[in-house]
């Protein structure tokens, strides 16, 4: 049977080791991260050692390799967010959900993903769970926010 | 576009592109004042969706002015806009009525649309959500609203690139050549030669807008004089500043500015390939520049012989996966070649050996935003603004601790100081303390110093580097070294680790700022000496760093450390000597102390703290020892009472 990866390395078929990139960004919109197979089909695709596209992909910010959580919870942590205290709202996140940013939780919940700026300074600390934005947090907003998140599950 | 016509396409690229014949100019010219909703039968509501907007809540708003449109049953119609500039007051509403001056509203929530709209319909306005209005000639003015051109936040600042920013729809091409877009493009292919394209940009003094600052005129000559088959031109739209915003807010106002100043500059190189690199994570960017693309590409303004004139050329976009590095451009291209984002020995610089060796040129968004104002205006108006060696003006976004996060564009040379009162200058009853301009790259400018003009020598004297733009003020709340420190963890991340100084360099500074804003558990002399000796290897770091490093990043990586070294000492003696840090954000150079009104003597406290710092009896107030107390702050997060607080 064709997989999702197959179906989508078709579209690059006679691609060249300089699409990798795109490659790679298009499987991770579509399974949400980089799965060991999905680096193994590529390199048999492109014929290209998997350590060559492993060291690339660990190489640029937004490739991950753990599955997102159903709640993926980006957090903005540019200069703006830092002045406004993104790095306190961090801890709290981090500290509720028990994991680390980066990492998603065993249950598979909740996943954080740190990115440096998400353009919007006039609403900073800004995140963003599941694509929709919350703006102006406070620890107050984020504990409610938090608590909503977690009686949901 | 809904129906696209043979027609319709001809009155563009034959009509208005083109020099008209007398007869027609009065056909024309009246066709475009409908375009440009001068002439208006019905009303239009505008409503500013961008990136920032939309956390602001502009889909909300704009789904709301959808459902009274359909409840009225008036005839309404709607229209996208992209950023005024005014971020902090997203999201903004306008409303025309025919005939009158198109008025704007701030801060239109989901809810407050149909309040606003009914009155505003009816001739009545909610004044406290009002913003200003627009001023016309033609239409009739409202009463007691002041116009746009009257807010000093308009009145000083000094748009071209952004002359449209906000007022045109930036999902329609036709907008866009109403406003007199593609104009210098369709010019350029029928009067003007390669070489005279890039003369003209190199007379007008244009330096690149990225950071660097080198003349993009002579960056042009070279890669049009390296003989070969195939040229590229690169666009680096891959805004990775932390905290700057201004370069997509234009990508999502004006798309068919940054398309028209691409096709010039491709012509200029004679390069029949353009690539856009942008950022992955501007998916909302990404959206209005492909559909921008589309249209120019459908009308002709892109692909096989444009406007018959014998020149081809395809621009395609890229999504960048995210580095810091790659705004270097020889790391760019590393990254579009599908590679790590490493920068590379120049020289060759890719003028002549670039993307598949072939001659390239990496020109900044904003740099190439201002080429069709160079071409439609000449290079002598472009001369005439900005100081001696610094031409044009530039976009800056103010963000931090501002009363307006907004984005201004000002001639170069403007001090610091008028671009920080634009913003509305930091909140109320706080003391500014510092700026930061050029993000990681740059460094941070002491109040003294805030008169400063903006420009690249200047700058580059003080130490400093304009960066692409962002400007991110701080007042007293903020502990410099904790910004050095966020600083350094973010090149520290972004380091691609080909030059070692770089590499371990950033890494060792780091742990010198860490142990800096850190409480060892016992204090004894070798710590203590470790702490004094780090400020003297920082420096020591830094100038290693700036001398050996390969590309700009590490070159500009100890900007802010020394910056802040130079202008705030007094900080890092008192983290360092005195180990407390005035604004309490050094987590854990806090001393914590029991409010004894509040403390109910729980004990909670006590029996949490690792170090045994609390001492007291049940139920009276308890005590910490504030020798033992290493600032952990767990004493804060288990009580009930609020009691526990800090300096």
């Amino acid at each position: 049977m064709k997989t999702k990866i197959d179906n989508l390395l078709e579209k690059f078929s006679h691609a060249s080791a300089n699409s990798l990139i795109p490659i790679l960004q298009d499987i991770q919109d579509e399974i949400g991260f980089l799965s060991e197979e999905a680096i193994v089909q590529v390199g048999k695709h492109l014929d290209m050692p998997t350590s060559k596209i492993y060291g690339l992909a660990t190489f640029y910010n937004q490739f991950r390799f753990q599955p997102r959580g159903k709640y993926h919870i980006q957090l903005c942590h540019g200069t703006s967010c830092h002045v406004m205290g993104a790095a306190t709202l961090i801890e709290l996140f981090e500290k509720r959900l028990k994991i680390k940013t980066g990492q998603t939780s065993r249950n598979g919940a909740y996943s954080l993903e740190i990115v440096p700026c998400m353009g919007a300074c006039a609403f900073s600390p800004v995140i963003s769970i599941n694509g929709k934005f919350y703006g102006n947090l406070n620890q107050q907003k984020v504990e409610e926010l938090l608590d909503d998140l977690i009686d949901n599950e | 576009m809904a129906q696209l016509s043979l027609k319709d396409i001809n009155f563009f690229t034959s009509k208005v592109l083109h020099s008209p014949n007398d007869d027609e100019v009065a056909y024309i010219e009246d066709k475009l004042t409908i375009l440009r909703r001068q002439k208006i039968s019905k009303p239009i509501v505008f409503i500013g969706v961008t990136s920032s907007s939309v956390v602001a809540g502009a889909l909300d708003t704009k789904k709301a002015i959808e459902e009274y449109i359909e409840n009225s049953k008036a005839e309404i119609e709607l229209v996208e806009v992209g950023s005024i500039g005014l971020c902090s007051l997203d999201p903004i509403m306008d409303v025309q009525l025919p005939g009158k001056c198109r008025i704007s509203f701030q801060r239109v929530t989901a809810e407050l649309v149909p309040s606003i709209l009914d009155g505003v319909l009816n001739n009545y306005l909610l004044e406290e959500h009002v913003l200003a209005q627009y001023r016309n000639q033609f239409h009739q003015p409202w009463t007691n609203i002041s116009y746009f051109d009257e807010l000093s936040f308009f009145s000083s600042q000094h748009r071209v690139l952004m002359a449209n920013c906000g007022l045109i729809c930036p999902n329609s091409i036709v907008d866009s050549f109403a406003n007199g877009t593609y104009k210098a493009f369709a010019g350029v292919l029928r009067n003007h030669t390669h070489e005279e394209v890039s003369q003209i940009v190199e007379k007008s003094g244009l330096r690149g807008r990225g950071g660097g600052g080198y003349p993009t005129g002579a960056k042009w000559r070279e890669t049009l004089e390296s003989p070969a088959d195939q040229k590229y031109l690169i666009c680096n739209a891959d805004e990775s500043d932390p905290g700057a915003f201004m370069d997509r807010l234009l990508m999502e106002s004006d798309p068919h500015l940054l398309i028209e100043g691409i096709a010039i500059s491709a012509y200029a190189i004679g390069a029949s390939k353009a690539i856009i690199y942008t950022r992955n994570r501007y998916e909302f960017t990404v959206i209005r520049l492909e559909q921008a693309l589309k249209q120019a590409y459908d009308y002709g303004l892109l692909g096989h012989n444009i406007l018959d004139s014998g020149y081809s050329l395809d621009i395609t976009i890229r999504k960048g996966p995210g580095a810091y590095v790659c705004g270097e451009e020889t790391a760019l291209i590393q990254s579009l070649e599908g590679k790590r984002g490493m920068p590379t020995l120049k020289p060759p610089y890719p003028s002549t050996y670039g993307l598949f060796g072939k001659p390239t040129a990496v020109n900044n968004i904003e740099t190439i935003a201002n080429i069709p104002f160079i071409i439609t205006k000449g290079f002598e108006w472009f001369n005439s603004i900005g100081t001696e060696r610094s031409k044009g003006t530039k976009f800056f976004s103010v963000s931090g601790k501002v009363n307006t996060t907004c984005m201004v564009e000002v001639p170069l040379g403007t001090s610091i100081a008028k671009v920080v009162e634009m913003a509305g200058g930091v909140p109320k009853g706080r003391k500014l303390k510092a700026v930061q301009i050029g993000g990681p790259s740059g460094g941070c400018v002491a109040p003294h110093l805030l008169n400063t003009p903006i420009d690249f020598e200047t700058l580059k004297e003080l130490g400093l580097s304009m960066g692409s733009g962002g400007i991110t003020v701080y007042d007293d709340t903020v502990c410099m070294i904790d910004m050095v420190k966020y600083f350094m963890h973010f090149i520290q991340k972004e380091s691609c680790g080909k030059c070692i100084p770089c590499r371990e360099g950033s890494r060792r500074m780091l742990e010198i700022l860490d142990n800096i804003t850190r409480r060892p558990v016992n204090d004894d002399g070798h710590n203590t000496l470790e702490r004094f000796k780090g400020v003297i290897h920082l420096e020591g770091l830094a100038e290693v760093m700036r001398d050996t490093s390969l590309c700009g990043l590490g070159q500009t990586a100890s900007n802010p450390v020394l910056s802040t070294l130079k202008y705030f000492r007094e900080e890092f003696e008192e983290h360092i000597f005195d180990r407390k840090c005035t604004a309490a954000v050094c987590k854990n150079l806090r001393t914590f102390y029991i409010d004894v009104d509040k403390c109910t003597g729980c004990g909670a406290c006590a029996k949490k703290c690792p170090t045994s710092a609390i001492i007291g009896t049940p139920r009276t107030p308890y005590f910490i020892v504030e020798e033992k107390c290493i600032g952990c702050g767990i004493c804060d997060e288990v009580c009930k009472f609020s009691a526990v607080f800090f300096k």
